[in-house]
């Protein structure tokens, strides 16, 4: 299909939130001006982005935060703005699938020219910088790395039951009963589909190992989700049930790590976002809690990217987005930037001697090019990702339903939605 | 002939350009944006149906491809179940619940405006704010449940808003405590529009109320539960926001219906494709649901005009 009918199309179906199209010319005329669109909203995450506004005025800039509350939302209207024809300068995206159909259509500016200056190749960690890089060009820009498969535990609670840091998930779940055993609940988790997908991931690539990992979210899935290593994970994922109380279903994530920082319940996996609830309860990592990514695999990587959608009038990228490109991407803004948002610097080269233990243990497993595992946003896309969503949770909540059951459905769903 | 009955036509035209033309002219602008937002969206709808778009829109033609897939969807097909158990129950509970409130105030009670206020007051309320409060209430480690266990009944259990086999109970718990109210007041209205002789004359009979209500006074008030009816199909085929609210879908995928099947793969699964099939399917479902009713007050209308 002709680039010109698709565009005619998409203008249908953004028809009425085109109507602001007239503006675009006059936008297009003050160069430093720059509309950002993202979904950093919480406290913590919008004095993160504040650190890239700031600098951006600094430096003779205007920055305009267009914040929309939740990625899903977010994403929808800045893309429903590009193909509007108004769209923003800069916005923060996912660099799965979805980042595929933008490159294609021609809607971004490419950044190598940036990239080669700043040498992106060298300072990206391997995952990251494949990630962002469609038909041999950069098209997102990386902003930082949140480690998804972290155990965060309450270091008293396991302690006073007798427990030692898990450094394996059959660890966990022996130090979960013991935790149990003295009274209390072994794992917070948050029942809400793309938490329990995120806990199965965790046991993938702990337990399963990073092979097994990449060949499940791989271009050939099927004989690693046939393989019987693969039905053992999800046996020991399903142990973990037993571990939880009875109202997890629906809890949200924050709620579940305030149950380790109150000392209700012992240990929970999350993103190390999640360092954000701790901080804020004035805890501190090492001493009040203890972090570990258990199991032998991969430290699975994600993260949050940029990118520059194609502005009317320009043909490629204008000096705002430049400024932006370098501003982001420089060394003192990406630490101070992380040490907001308790992520990590996306670039290896930069000193993290000043970021929390378990950041400084994040970015160490981040420069081993072998620990690097892409989160699945990266290797598939959303449509999977929902589809698995929903086979993850039916099977964490169904006593009745067993490996093989499982093994078949994910089998399936993955066929369908690739 | 032929000309005085063409002179009178050509009137009679005049006549009714005049009269409805005004009319037609203020109702334009309607009517464009019901052909173009209602009309138009659905064709699309249904086009995009059978396309393979995913996030930005393809107009290629890949067949059934998407239903197919959509019927393979244990997600779907258990949502279709979960959609039709709540709308039995909660439509026939709101009804029921709503007449006997409406009963209970026509009773000329005293601090009549009070109650009413009271049961209509949870209407006012969105369905997200409903979904959050019932979502408390039932949890078992904040609500009710630990509530009865700390006044000392240790076995006391009410788990159904994280027991996957109870939690559309839960749904429908939470439905009609925010939309009983309305059908009271619907009701009450048609009970208030009951002739006062009519009591006298059954009390002359010695009827008992029971059988008056059920006989006499429903029958006169069909047109408020048919309208009550309606009312609540209409929140049934969109429910969604209680959903989102109250279980976001679970345990597991228990608790999932139709219309949030539809807005997580036309938003966050970025797959308008199947979010539109499955859109269409919701729509002919309706449609077909409806039709009966429609062929119905076509033939009564065509009575009516003979």
């Amino acid at each position: 299909m002709s680039k010109l009918t698709c565009r005619l199309a998409m203008a249908f179906t953004a028809a009425f939130g085109a109507a602001s199209l007239a503006s675009a010319p006059a936008r297009a005329a003050e160069p430093m001006k720059a509309e950002v669109i993202h979904w950093w909203t919480s406290g913590g995450e919008a004095a993160s982005v504040k650190v890239f506004a700031d600098a951006f005025n600094k430096a003779g800039g205007q920055w305009i935060d267009s914040a929309v509350a939740g990625g899903e939302a977010a994403r929808a209207a800045g893309v429903n703005r590009i193909v509007g024809g108004n769209p923003p300068t800069m916005m923060q995206f996912n660099t799965g699938k979805q980042l595929d159909e933008l490159v294609n259509n021609g809607f971004l500016v490419n950044l190598d020219a940036q990239a080669k200056a700043q040498d992106w190749k060298a300072v990206l960690p391997k995952a990251i910088d494949e990630a962002s890089i469609r038909n041999g060009h950069y098209y997102a820009l990386p902003v930082n790395i949140h480690g998804q498969n972290w155990l965060f535990y309450n270091t008293k609670l396991l302690a006073d039951a007798g427990a030692t840091e898990p450094k394996s998930w059959p660890d966990v779940i022996a130090a979960g009963k013991k935790v149990q055993a003295a009274g209390k609940i072994a794992l917070a988790h948050g029942g809400q589909s793309w938490q329990d997908h995120l806990l199965f991931d965790a046991v993938l690539a702990g337990e399963g190992g990073s092979a097994l990992y990449m060949g499940v979210y791989g271009p050939e899935p099927q004989a690693a989700i046939h393989d019987p290593k693969f039905k053992h994970v999800a046996e020991m994922f399903k142990q973990l049930r037993d571990l939880m109380d009875p109202g997890m279903p629906g809890r949200n994530w924050n709620d579940a790590s305030s149950m380790v920082i109150t000392g209700k319940a012992g240990m929970q996996v999350m993103g190390d976002w999640a360092k954000g609830e701790f901080a804020s309860a004035r805890q501190v990592a090492g001493r009040d809690f203890g972090c570990v990514v258990p199991g032998a695999g991969g430290y699975v990587l994600g993260g949050d990217v940029f990118v520059f959608p194609k502005l009317p009038g320009a043909t490629g990228e204008t000096p705002a987005q430049a400024k932006l490109v370098d501003i982001v991407f420089s060394k003192d803004i990406q630490l101070a930037f992380s040490q907001k948002k308790g992520s990590i610097p996306v670039r290896t080269d930069v000193d993290t001697s000043s970021l929390d233990v378990c950041a400084q243990k994040g970015a160490a497993a981040v420069k081993d090019v072998a620990r690097q595992l892409p989160s699945t946003s990266y290797l598939i896309s959303p449509d999977e990702n929902g589809a698995l969503n929903d086979v993850v949770t039916q099977f964490l909540n169904t006593p009745s339903e067993t490996a093989d059951d499982f093994v078949g459905k994910f089998a399936g769903a993955v066929k369908a939605a690739g | 002939m032929a000309e005085i009955t063409g002179d009178a036509a050509a009137a009679r035209l005049k006549a009714r350009l005049r009269s409805q033309g005004p009319a037609a002219l203020a109702l334009f602008p309607a009517m464009v944006i019901v052909v173009v937002a209602y009309l138009g969206a659905m064709i699309w709808t249904i086009r995009l149906s059978f396309t393979s778009t995913k996030m930005l829109p393809v107009l290629d033609w890949v067949g059934f491809q998407q239903y197919d897939r959509l019927f393979h969807t244990e997600r779907f097909i258990d949502s279709i179940g979960h959609i039709v158990v709540f709308g039995i129950l909660f439509i026939a509970g709101c009804l029921l619940l709503g007449f006997l409130l409406a009963v209970f105030i026509d009773q000329h009670v005293r601090m009549e405006s009070a109650f009413r206020t009271i049961f209509l007051y949870p209407y006012s309320m969105s369905f997200v704010v409903t979904g959050l409060v019932w979502q408390w209430f039932l949890n078992p480690g904040l609500g009710l449940q630990k509530i009865v266990r700390d006044l000392g009944f240790g076995s006391f259990t009410f788990d159904w808003i994280v027991n996957q086999d109870m939690v559309v109970y839960a749904l429908v718990l939470a439905a009609i405590w925010q939309a009983s109210g309305l059908v009271m007041a619907l009701m009450l209205a048609g009970l208030r529009g009951v002739d006062v002789e009519l009591w006298r004359a059954t009390r002359i009979d010695a009827i008992p109320a029971w059988r008056v209500y059920v006989s006499i006074i429903l029958p006169i008030i069909a047109p408020m539960v048919v309208t009550a009816t309606v009312l609540l199909a209409t929140a049934v085929a969109k429910l969604y926001d209680l959903v989102v609210a109250m279980t976001q879908g679970g345990p597991g995928i228990s608790s999932e219906v139709p219309a949030k099947f539809i807005m997580d793969n036309l938003l966050e699964r970025s797959n308008v494709g199947l979010g539109s099939a499955a859109a269409t399917v919701l729509l002919v479902t309706v449609i077909a649901a409806l039709s009966p009713w429609i062929y119905m007050q076509a033939i009564r209308t065509r009575g009516a005009h003979r």
